[in-house]
């Protein structure tokens, strides 16, 4: 039987050192949600309610520069009447470290079920939309957002 | 570090009945979100306006809860339906249970 020298060549200690700089990089700093956290929160808000897409505008960048300010706009088309308008809004982000972002109740006086903030990402990942109708009805829209610097954290 | 709380909003004095106008709000407030560390690696514990409100004539009709995730010095535009004259009045509650406040007179011609 022979027997193999198990040392590393110099190429392969330099690609294994490579190989572990870029997991560590990758590696997350803080606990961070997935998208099963953001299951379970709308298992929470709704039970096992259905869906549907459509009626919802999400106007976010699909490549923000800095994670620590990210403006979101949200649009849901309603004729926000008495009878039927949009009750609540809520925003989930399956890549921070919480999965909740912002929750907005909406009455008819608002006028039109449309807002705008700025938001923290800290990394690449789906921002989910999901908007309550006064008759129950329940619409999701997501858009992926490519973050370049990270906002959380530091 | 704290900064104080000040309020910025844009709101139109006057509109048509049935006029649908745009607010926008600010706010000075650092919005720490209990996830970062200082310099000594302790935790920062989390310190963030949680709730927005706006109302008129003390009839709320827009309500945003933040989380941590929302930006440093909170932006916020949202709409209201213009049928009467009133007074608006605009509130951010703190973690810390203060609270901040603006009011505005809107007359409807």
């Amino acid at each position: 039987m022979e027997f193999k020298e198990a040392r590393w060549t110099r190429r392969q200690t330099l690609a294994a050192g490579a190989i572990a700089a870029f997991a560590a990089a990758l590696a997350p700093r803080l606990a961070l949600a997935t998208e099963a956290d953001v299951a379970g929160e709308l298992k929470k808000l709704y039970g096992d309610k259905s869906f549907a897409e459509g009626r919802i505008k999400l106007d976010i960048p699909q490549i923000a520069e800095n994670g620590l300010v990210v403006p979101l706009n949200i649009d849901v088309e309603s004729p926000m009447t008495e009878a039927d308008h949009v009750k609540a809004v809520h925003v989930f982000a399956d890549g921070n470290p919480l999965p909740q972002v912002l929750t907005y109740q909406f009455t008819p006086e608002s006028g039109k079920a449309s807002a705008s903030t700025r938001i923290r990402l800290a990394q690449t990942q789906n921002v989910i939309c999901v908007a309550e109708m006064s008759d129950g009805k329940l619409f999701t829209a997501k858009a992926n957002v490519k973050v370049t610097i990270g906002g959380c954290g530091g | 570090m704290t900064t104080k709380a000040q309020p910025r909003v844009r709101v139109p004095a006057q509109a048509k009945a049935g006029e649908i106008i745009e607010i926008k709000s600010l706010i000075s407030h650092e919005m720490e979100s209990g996830q970062r560390k200082d310099a000594e690696g302790k935790q920062i514990p989390r310190k963030i306006l949680n709730t927005f409100q706006a109302s008129f004539d003390g009839k709320p009709f827009f309500t945003a809860s933040w989380f941590p995730s929302i930006s440093a010095n909170p932006y916020q535009s949202f709409f209201f339906k213009a049928t009467r004259s009133g007074e608006f009045k605009f509130t951010w509650r703190d973690d810390d249970g203060s609270i901040a406040e603006h009011v505005a007179k809107l007359t409807v011609a």
